[in-house]
């Protein structure tokens, strides 16, 4: 397929992973595409002879662990390597993980089984709203290990249920970018550990647009090419975000004025749009229904996989945000070591790749980003976007009580009036 | 002769428990402590991290009188009214063509209109997208037959919702005006045609009359989904139609203000019970003129 012209990937939306449902589709077309890219048919056969073999070993691991139980001096010593776990460590127990669907391949937790011997037991969550409501629920308890994005990890250190990373269990902590230790919402890594990352952009046709968009003006602006054919993501924190980054504003204001001049600037963007949408933009694009759309960078590659020609993202000149998606172990967890070992195992790159394969989210991990296959790269533009060009965009973080009541009423109001 | 009488009195309370008390146990456990709970966020106040902090205040309810919030009920009254007012304008006909239809004709029809429930409404309201988009069959068919020179302006917009809701809701207005029809029978309609009323007449004085408590049902389960219903806007309005389920889902989800989102689900259910008062009152009366004329 012909490679993309335009890779002008200047600035960064911003993300939390929040809205998962209706990926299914897009889900099952990756993985049609990664059996035709890169034979990963095979690759499928090998995990399913695994399986069985691992189910056996994992059993046997168990009754070992059993025998030795009692002769084992340290069973918490993890393993330095930086690859593949030498031997079935001695861990053992349950292991309860909360992530969102399609997050990753189910095959990365049934290798972490048979290599640890943890029984996993993954449970889903469709928002960081839905995991913060059982968190509170529960006041902390009921989970090992979650997935949730950056601005929800100083909300879970605050209330006391985020425990704190022991480095020294997790030796591949190595492998993450520079930058990836450095984010806003929990600088140094203190409470969390990076899993996926990237930012929000303009993913348009450029076979319906007479120029590629540049700017969030573009919303803004009235022309045949984009009138009623644009959506705009629908949830709070990106409703806004166009505006206040047009305007030179945070993504993180809390200034009555400038939420205000934000709304009626995206009220000003209503008339022009087909809808806000935050679930199905990418199949409107391969449609046809729309020309451009305010999209994460990860979803804008569901568009790519359908029609790689004429598919494409752009970060607008005047930036974007950086989002992060992050692993928290919970302060409750009776199986602290294994939900580090399950955080190490993620950042190894022979993992890593195939979760960045399978969901098309970049990893702040450059040993995992290395190790993915180059066709994938060249086909998911997205993905080669730079750590510092990643960085170089403005990090969510928290809004507030009284900050989140204002962003709420003003994006009643757009979506209302 | 006392014993005998006195036994089997004794043993019904064993047999009314055991009726009643599932159904009890349903009621309390899944409806009066929620609404109790609810009720109690609504006086509360949201924490900083989107908890609630039992602390007494109105403050909520003040918010909810704010002219943003009454606007958007009044959008959703007037779409669930609409939504009701067609549903009811398709359904009793349909209904009554069921109801006169032969007996052997009856079930299937029945089933067709149940058959709808057997997909996902998820997949249905998707499906909708699909017809009405303007890259979709509609548009390319009104293009291609020269009726418009564009697409038509059919989605993401409150016809589209008053669509959604009338067609996911149909059902719930045709079977109990259905049930009241076949209840009904033939002879009052007959009566009346023997006493030289018109078909006209018939309908509007005898059988529509009859059939009010079926109608009074069919519109309430009609336009309480269709009140609360958060999927349509979102999907089919293309979230530029903001309801009062919408509300209510963005304050528990993504602002996670549990006691304002509380506040304005009591208001939901505070209409539903007015709603339902109505319908017993409805009923009372017909029941009155059944007695009366008997």
């Amino acid at each position: 397929m012909k490679t993309m012209v335009n890779r002008s990937v200047t600035a960064f939306g911003s993300s939390s992973r929040d809205l998962r449902r209706g990926k299914a589709l897009a889900r099952s077309r990756a993985r049609f595409y990664h059996i035709r890219g890169s034979g990963v048919l095979t690759w499928g056969v090998l995990v399913m002879r695994r399986r069985s073999f691992a189910v056996r070993s994992s059993a046997i691991a168990a009754v070992a662990v059993l025998v030795l139980g009692a002769c084992a001096s340290d069973p918490t010593t993890p393993a330095a390597t930086s690859t593949v776990p030498a031997s079935p460590e001695p861990l053992g127990g349950t292991l309860v993980i909360s992530n969102w669907d399609l997050y990753m391949p189910k095959s990365v937790v049934r290798d972490f089984e048979a290599e640890t011997g943890v029984e996993v037991e993954y449970a889903l969550h469709t928002t960081n709203e839905d995991i913060m409501g059982k968190l509170t629920a529960s006041n902390g308890g009921g989970f090992d290990l979650v997935f949730v994005s950056g601005p929800f990890v100083e909300a879970l250190t605050e209330l006391g249920y985020a425990a704190a990373i022991d480095p020294a269990q997790i030796p591949n902590l190595a492998n993450l970018d520079d930058e990836a230790t450095q984010l806003a919402y929990d600088p140094g890594n203190t409470h969390s550990v990076p899993y996926t990352w990237g930012t929000t952009g303009l993913c348009y046709r450029s076979d319906l647009v007479s120029a590629p968009p540049t700017s969030w003006e573009v919303f803004r602006t009235s022309s045949p090419d984009t009138d009623q054919q644009m959506t705009m993501l629908g949830t709070d924190r990106w409703l806004l975000q166009p505006g206040l980054l047009s305007l030179g504003y945070s993504i993180n204001t809390t200034n009555p004025d400038e939420i205000e001049a934000a709304k009626q600037w995206t009220m000003e963007a209503k008339p022009n749009l087909l809808a806000f949408d935050d679930t199905t933009f990418y199949a409107k694009l391969v449609s046809g229904e729309a020309s451009v759309v305010q999209a994460w960078d990860g979803w804008c590659e569901y568009g790519v996989l359908e029609d790689p020609e004429n598919i494409e993202f752009t970060i607008p000149t005047e930036g974007s945000d950086v989002w992060t998606d992050t692993m928290v172990v919970m302060e409750s967890s009776q199986n602290k070591a294994a939900a580090h070992a399950f955080i190490d195992y993620i950042l190894q790159p022979e993992v890593g790749k195939q979760i960045v394969e399978y969901t098309l989210y970049k990893m702040p991990n450059a040993a995992v980003m290395a190790a993915v296959d180059p066709a994938v790269l060249e086909t998911h533009e997205t993905l080669s976007i730079s750590p510092s060009e990643l960085f170089s965009q403005e990090a969510q973080t928290g809004l507030g009580e009284e900050g989140t009541i204002l962003w709420v009423e003003a994006a009643t109001e757009v979506k209302a009036g | 002769v006392s014993v005998a009488a006195a036994r089997p009195r004794r043993r019904r309370w064993p047999t009314r428990v055991a009726f009643l008390g599932p159904g009890v146990t349903w009621w309390v456990v899944l409806f009066a402590i929620p609404v109790s709970l609810v009720l109690a966020y609504s006086f509360a106040r949201r924490g900083p991290f989107g908890g609630v902090i039992y602390e007494f205040s109105l403050r909520n309810y003040a918010r909810a009188i704010d002219p943003l919030y009454l606007r958007v009920v009044w959008t959703s009254l007037k779409l669930a009214s609409i939504a009701t007012v067609v549903a009811f304008l398709l359904g009793y006909p349909a209904a009554y063509a069921i109801a006169t239809a032969s007996k052997r004709w009856r079930l299937p029809l029945l089933l067709l209109v149940i058959l709808p429930f057997w997909t996902s409404f998820l997949i249905r309201t998707y499906a909708w997208i699909v017809l009405l988009n303007p890259a979709g069959v509609l548009s390319t068919l009104a293009i291609r037959l020269g009726l418009t020179d564009g697409p038509l302006p059919i989605l993401y917009n409150e016809f589209a919702v008053v669509l959604g809701l009338v067609y996911s809701y149909l059902p719930l207005m045709v079977l109990p005006i259905y049930a009241s029809l076949e209840r009904l029978g033939p002879v009052p309609e007959e009566a009346a045609a023997d006493l030289y009323a018109t078909r006209w007449q018939t309908m509007r004085k005898v059988t529509l009359p009859l059939t009010l408590p079926g109608i009074v049902a069919g519109c309430i389960f009609v336009f309480v989904p269709s009140l609360g219903n958060f999927i349509v806007p979102d999907l089919l309005g293309g979230g530029q139609t903001v309801m009062v389920g919408n509300l209510i889902q963005q304050q528990f989800l993504t602002a996670r203000d549990w006691p304002f989102g509380a506040v304005i689900a009591m208001f939901v259910v505070v209409l539903m019970i007015v709603v339902l008062g109505v319908q017993a009152q409805v009923l009372r009366r017909t029941q009155e003129a059944d007695h009366g004329r008997a």
